[in-house]
């Protein structure tokens, strides 16, 4: 098998890898993952529209794509703007700054959740500037986003850089000769090629917002209809042991992240790059 | 025409001041306050809360679960990034595809699908019930989530390294005599330590911070199947937010190690490669 799925090679191993390869990916994520599809299909059609269709898991759907949907446009700018500045400049620091923008990969949700609940509080130290002016975070919709934010913010950022990098310095300066302008230049020159780089990092963003689940459950207050995310109905439903109606919530979500993978992977497709951010 | 401010410095100084708040805003300040709330109540009270019976059973379950799952992960990195990276075949996109799933798959969605198949109302229930097994709401169930969540990490580190490197080398050596494990040991691996170094220390630290998942098929029974992440929550749930900030200190320096050992990989994997390419 191994000779005729392969060219042939000098190198040895290719079987005992690959076979490997497949079955522990086989058994680990392959079958536990189809399960959702074979549990949901104990339901019947009108059953799963009705668990999927609840008015609070409506909202539940509606804050959760909505939310990671703002956090995800937040990153897109403030991303573009940090490979930016770590691609294009030279300060003090910059090294540690590049080594920084890991860190909501490396921290852990649960610890991220509860720091950003006590920064954002009433009396924490940011939330005591925006009390002031009625601005309430922490346990609001706002804090969702703000969650959702942090912990989506290095996509962006890892997959502009490596594409600003390779990009021609000289593009812009013929540009920029030829009498555009600064704006011009970065719309119309800079922005089409970084185009792809930007959607796959939006999109490898929103994805992980959809199912985030440990840090928003502490700083959004868990209230029903208001700020209640849909990962958190599965864990609801699953508490109360309604193991078919977690599971249908579960394959919405599923198809959701499905959906933006394989928009991932034609947009890599297009670039000829692809990316991985832990 | 002399201008009065040069653009070009003004419009450098803002950019690199707006992303350096945002950074501080967003990042460093909640990186603090971990550390702000957890020493609240001074030192004392800290190593009082880290030092709590069931706070320690926690870190022990935590390094126990880490340890077991970032093995399984790290022979299984190496394995297929040795087949995708040395060889050709087709099917190579959708095999790295499916790899990266568990990465688009909600932590708690992870969780579900062991439940599922070894809960007591699971597809395997009733036959793990009559042999006495338990799975889930212990520890095997945890390691199972664990694995899902922190799958692709040592092997999506190496595909990029591995690749840079090529594979003339391992040829050379091949072609010289060298057996296969003999040409992995010696030819392969000192090429890739850095990057399988990294690789191990993210999925190390993704396998110990992990909540979601773990909550899911941990059943949070203190003592028994808590890890730190869920002795986090439970503290901060009682509302001992001292005590909370304290265990999630551990998990923060963690980070920050991490952090520092991808800069250092980063930067040796560079030099490799610098190192290579003069050599031909």
């Amino acid at each position: 098998m191994a000779k005729r799925l392969a060219k042939k090679s000098i190198i040895p191993g290719f079987g005992l890898t690959m076979g490997y390869t497949l079955v522990y990916l086989s058994l680990i994520v392959l079958i536990p993952l189809s399960l959702i599809f074979y549990k949901t299909a104990s339901l019947s059609w009108k059953e799963y529209w009705d668990v999927v269709t609840d008015p609070r898991v409506i909202a539940s759907y509606r804050l959760t794509f909505g939310a990671s949907f703002v956090a995800s446009v937040i990153n897109a700018v403030f991303g573009t703007l940090i490979a930016w500045v770590l691609v294009r400049y030279d300060f003090i620091g910059k090294r540690l700054v590049d080594g920084i923008v890991d860190l909501p990969f490396a921290l852990p949700t649960a610890v991220a959740g509860i720091a950003l609940t006590s920064v954002y509080s009433d009396n924490g130290w940011i939330g005591k500037f925006l009390a002031p002016l009625g601005i309430k975070v922490a346990f609001t919709p706002l804090g969702v986003i703000v969650a959702l934010t942090f912990i989506g913010f290095p996509f962006v950022v890892r997959t502009i850089q490596p594409v600003l990098q390779d990009l021609d310095h000289q593009l812009e300066e013929a540009a920029f000769s030829l009498g555009a302008s600064r704006l011009q230049t970065f719309v119309r020159v800079l922005f089409p090629p970084l185009l792809p780089a930007l959607l796959t990092g939006f999109a490898l963003a929103f994805a992980r917002a959809l199912g985030e689940y440990g840090s928003v459950i502490f700083i959004s207050g868990n209230m029903p209809m208001v700020t209640e995310v849909t990962p958190l109905l599965i864990v609801t439903k699953l508490e109360q042991y309604d193991y078919a109606g977690a599971t249908a919530i579960a394959s919405v979500v599923l198809i959701a992240s499905f959906i933006l993978l394989f928009i991932i992977n034609c947009l890599q497709w297009v670039s000829g790059r692809r990316y991985f951010i832990g | 025409m002399p201008k009065p401010v040069q653009p070009a410095a003004l419009v450098r100084f803002l950019l690199i001041f707006a992303a350096l708040i945002f950074l501080f805003l967003f990042l460093i300040v909640p990186l603090f306050a971990v550390f702000s709330e957890a020493l609240k109540k001074g030192i004392l009270v800290y190593i009082e809360s880290v030092e709590d019976a069931d706070a320690l059973s926690a870190i022990r379950l935590t390094l126990l679960v880490a340890a077991i799952s970032v093995s399984l992960n790290t022979i299984f990195g190496i394995a297929t990034a040795w087949a995708i990276t040395k060889f050709e075949f087709r099917g190579k996109n959708l095999l790295i595809t499916l790899i990266d799933l568990p990465f688009a798959v909600s932590p708690v969605i992870s969780g579900l699908i062991f439940v599922l198949l070894f809960g007591a109302q699971g597809i395997l229930g009733p036959w793990l019930e009559a042999h006495d097994i338990k799975i889930i709401f212990a520890v095997p169930g945890m390691v199972l989530a664990t694995v899902f969540v922190t799958f692709p990490f040592v092997v999506r580190e190496l595909i990029p390294v591995m690749l840079a490197q090529g594979k003339q080398e391992e040829e050379t050596a091949l072609s010289l005599g060298a057996g296969g494990l003999q040409t992995f040991l010696r030819v392969t691996l000192p090429n890739i330590k850095w990057g399988l170094l990294y690789g191990v220390i993210l999925c190390n630290a993704r396998a110990m911070g992990e909540f979601g998942a773990v909550s899911v098929v941990s059943g949070h029974i203190r003592g028994m199947t808590n890890t730190i992440p869920l002795h986090v929550e439970i503290l901060y749930n009682e509302y001992n937010f001292v005590a909370a900030f304290a265990v999630a200190s551990i998990l923060a320096v963690l980070a920050i190690i991490t952090l520092i050992i991808k800069s250092l990989s980063e930067w040796k994997t560079k030099r490799l490669l610098e190192a290579a390419e003069e050599e031909q």
